[in-house]
């Protein structure tokens, strides 16, 4: 089973940016796989990759990290304009960022329009291959 | 604020190339960093920086190589410091590299040394000035970790190429990493095989303008 964490921006608003990362790193560790509302800054995000590092063990192995910025997403200039201004008054709330430990999220294929998630239970429920055809001569 | 500061003077005083600048390597593992580097350190010093190798984190520690001089086509002179970096990842297991054959205590030291190596990696964001980010132009360029490279490099007003090496497998698109990155410069290169590298040189310059 997989549990997923949804977190609103109000939560970790008031967090200094290491607060933020603690708290998402630890519901990641509890093998949830987080949905934060909006986005970490820039700098988070290296940091969150930074205090990853430093808390793999033989248990954790890393997080998988995908974030949805509608202003990356725009179709055309004036849509993008449209993001910028939004997101100039409504600050990170904007997008979606998705935290997985990488036990259970195994892949984060994010292409602009969407985000496909692969976990370890579905790689595991792979259908086998049938056998290959022989080849005609 | 002092990368602000820094491009606004620049404007002023800017009348060619920086000199002695710490052009760093940056990217996910395996997109061929130190390949390149070894290639630029070949083609102008006449030695190797490092080993590269097909399984993943074989670069663990900053390995820089100073003084390099490349030669433009007009005659001028670029000097830099070349800073190879680990490859950053957000996940390492050493289960991966016992895969690719590795006993087991090696495969967990090297896991281990993989993340300072990323640590460190990031630490050195603040230390660079001009930054190549390398990545391989057969992988889905659309991945949080080349996303959050570029973006901590453009918070911190670093001028950016994006080399697209491996250029010479049959399944690359350099268009690809052009979409996924429209803003940015790309530039296609095959570090193993010197493919297009007499004009990489030239951007160099462009680069170190910037």
């Amino acid at each position: 089973m997989v549990t997923l964490h949804f977190v609103p921006y109000t939560e970790i608003e008031s967090l200094s940016g290491i607060g933020r990362i603690r708290k998402l790193l630890s519901l990641a560790k509890e093998n949830k796989i987080v949905l934060l509302q909006g986005r970490l800054r820039q700098e988070e995000e290296a940091e969150l990759i930074k205090t990853t590092m430093e808390e793999i063990n033989k248990e954790f192995k890393g997080i998988e990290l995908a974030v949805i910025n509608p202003s990356q997403t725009a179709k055309d200039g004036l849509q993008k304009l449209k993001y910028d201004v939004l997101g100039y008054f409504l600050g990170d709330t904007q997008g979606l960022t998705i935290i997985g430990p990488s036990s259970i999220v195994k892949k984060i294929k994010n292409d602009p329009d969407k985000i496909e998630l692969l976990t370890s239970e579905a790689q595991q429920a792979k259908v086998p291959r049938p056998k290959a055809l022989k080849k005609r001569k | 604020m002092i990368g602000r500061l820094k491009a606004f003077f620049k404007q002023f005083w800017d009348f060619g190339p920086r000199q002695n600048f710490k052009l760093g390597l940056y990217g996910p593992p395996n997109s061929g960093k130190t390949t390149l580097a070894n290639k630029i350190c070949l083609d102008w010093l006449g030695e190797e920086m490092g080993t590269a190798s097909a399984i993943p984190h074989e670069t663990r520690e900053i390995n820089i190589k100073e003084q390099i001089t490349i030669k433009g086509k007009t005659g001028k002179e670029l000097v830099f410091n070349l800073v190879d970096t680990p490859g950053i990842a957000t996940k390492i297991d050493y289960e991966d590299f016992m895969k690719a054959g590795m006993p087991a205590s090696k495969a967990k030291k090297r896991a281990r040394e993989a993340t300072k190596g990323v640590i460190e990696s990031i630490k050195w964001l603040d230390q660079v000035d001009t930054v190549l980010v390398v990545l391989d132009c057969t992988e889905d360029p659309y991945s949080q970790v080349n996303v959050t490279i570029i973006g901590n490099l453009a918070a911190r007003n670093i001028p950016v190429l994006i080399v697209a090496n491996k250029i010479d497998l049959k399944k690359a698109s350099l268009r690809k990493i052009q979409s996924a990155f429209p803003q940015y410069e790309v530039f296609g290169i095959s570090a193993k095989y010197g493919k297009n590298m007499e004009a990489f040189y030239e951007k160099l310059f462009e680069l170190a303008a910037k």
